[in-house]
């Protein structure tokens, strides 16, 4: 057997054997299933699940994949002192935290989902909202082993994954709030387009919400998005882009991994 | 290639392994500096220091664990270079072993052998000699601290390798179990192994090690057989050689570390 598969089998059963995992599964099972009963059916409670999944989603992939890296250090170096190449432990380590930690998600959302009938009619809003968070899931994981490689100690690294989450969630937008009203004056769609794909967090709203038919709830950057590509595309594009926000801090914390001293 | 027989004697396939001009900055703070060294097969080489002199760091970077900012690392005619598989051969005792709180000793060593891919007998003679099979099925996280340094030992032994690296391997043993170790340990030299390592017990290395490396400020300042050390410091025991070495060492050291070292031994 590939060896990155043999990485992958242990960290996962290394993983599961976390309660903050299942506990995280739960989570969701709760709060997808009390939506769907408050809100009277599956497609009525996917804006809200939408906004739950927006913050909590990337919330726990960082914290559970840097906790987890600070706590295994002495055990990747030990695999290291062992014919195993640090790329092929990466990419095992990679596959084992993301896997599992979207398997969670997508059971957490999916299992409530399936039990109400959200996979009959109109399924394809469903299956993107629990498309958008495990892409979401995997780019954060990698940011979160972006973080835990390129920060040395354990608090500061868990500091520097709390300030990306913020950053993502709450000041990028704000931000971006504060740059269209100073300069309402100018054309800025093509600008707030750039700043959308420049946040994953925006684009996986933008991804969902488009689906769901709630352009209300878009907001100014994803309003002028779904102008410019409108249904399909947009959907297309913006994944492309999360997707890119997954190879990008890959690389970038492969990079950091290869060069590392233990 | 074939799977490396436990105990096998390595006759003429012995691994040198050669440190040649490395340095290594660790922030601002050299912690190598040009350092040519070599282990001999079937020898036990002890890397001593003071605490921060850049032992663990040279071990580490025979690992690959550690890169060298300049020089080069070889083992036998392999030069480190970020390929892995020459680790095939070194069986590794890190300082403090810090294994999965939840896996228990047998499905850690399942799990080695699985990602090795070896598929030979392993060596399990130590566990018997430790009496750790006992242990073997509980979490790692339930084993007292001599139980885990058992298992870590266990673990470096399992696969007969050329090279046997060992950071501090007796510390947390106790009497019995150390000896049982160091046995062991003169047995691998004696078919060959190239065997290096470090301790704080500088009466036990006495007794156990063959050649001495000896760092100061990470500068080598002494290479050679122990006799030969006690010799050129002129004195009886090894504790009293490296105080020598210290003292003689220490200033030159401090003061840009260019003071010739207390006897350029054979390698």
């Amino acid at each position: 057997m590939n060896r990155t598969v043999k990485v992958v089998r242990y960290e996962v059963q290394n993983v599961l054997r976390s309660k903050a995992l299942v506990a995280y599964g739960l989570f969701f099972f709760g709060t997808t299933l009390g939506l769907i009963r408050l809100g009277g059916g599956v497609e009525r409670a996917l804006p809200s699940l939408a906004n739950v999944v927006l913050l909590a989603v990337p919330l726990v992939s960082l914290l559970i994949t840097t906790v987890f890296l600070y706590d295994g250090r002495a055990f990747t170096e030990l695999l290291l002192s062992h014919p195993v190449a640090r790329p092929t432990l990466f990419g095992g380590l990679y596959l084992g935290l993301a896997l599992p930690l979207s398997a969670m998600f997508v059971l957490g959302v999916g299992v409530p989902m399936a039990l109400f009938g959200g996979f009959g009619e109109g399924a394809a809003s469903a299956l993107l909202v629990v498309g958008a968070g495990a892409l979401l899931t995997a780019v954060f994981t990698a940011l979160g082993f972006w973080v835990a490689f390129s920060v040395g100690e354990a608090a500061r690294g868990l500091a520097a994954a709390l300030i990306l989450w913020l950053a993502f969630t709450l000041v990028y937008d704000g931000v971006v709030l504060i740059a269209s009203h100073t300069l309402a004056a100018y054309p800025l769609e093509r600008p707030m387009l750039a700043a959308m794909v420049l946040n994953p967090v925006d684009l996986a709203r933008v991804m969902i919400l488009m689906a769901v038919d709630a352009s209300a709830l878009l907001g100014y950057t994803g309003a002028v998005f779904q102008d410019f590509f409108g249904g399909g595309w947009g959907v297309l594009t913006a994944g492309a882009s999360l997707v890119a926000w997954v190879a990008v801090p890959y690389a970038l914390a492969l990079r950091r991994f290869r060069r590392m001293d233990f | 290639m074939t799977e490396p027989r436990p105990l096998r004697d390595l006759g003429d396939d012995p691994v040198w392994v050669r440190l040649r001009g490395i340095k290594k900055t660790f922030t601002v703070v050299p912690v190598l500096d040009d350092v040519d060294v070599c282990f001999r097969p079937g020898r036990i080489t002890a890397v001593l220091g003071p605490n921060g002199a850049g032992k663990t760091t040279l071990l580490k970077m025979i690992l690959g664990l550690v890169r060298p900012d300049e020089g080069t690392v070889t083992l036998g005619d392999v030069q480190v270079n970020g390929d892995a598989e020459y680790r095939r051969n070194i069986g590794y005792m890190p300082q403090l072993p810090r294994f999965p709180e939840n896996l228990c000793g047998w499905e850690l060593a399942a799990m080695l052998d699985d990602l090795r891919g070896f598929r030979s007998d392993p060596d399990e003679s130590l566990l018997d000699a430790f009496q750790l099979r006992g242990e073997m099925g509980k979490p790692f996280r339930t084993l007292s601290g001599g139980n885990r340094q058992k298992l870590n030992a266990a673990l470096a032994l399992r696969y007969g390798a050329g090279v046997l690296i060992l950071d501090e391997p007796t510390a947390g043993l106790d009497p019995v179990a150390a000896r049982v170790l160091k046995e062991r340990v003169r047995g691998e030299r004696d078919r060959g192994c190239t065997v290096l390592l470090t301790s704080h017990d500088l009466g036990q290395l006495q007794a156990l090690a063959d050649d001495v490396v000896f760092l100061l400020d990470g500068v080598v300042r002494f290479e050679g057989e122990i006799a030969e050390l006690l010799r050129a410091t002129g004195q009886d025991d090894l504790e009293g050689a490296i105080a020598a070495l210290i003292l003689e060492g220490g200033p030159a050291g401090l003061a840009g570390g260019s003071g010739p070292a207390a006897g350029e031994g054979v390698a």
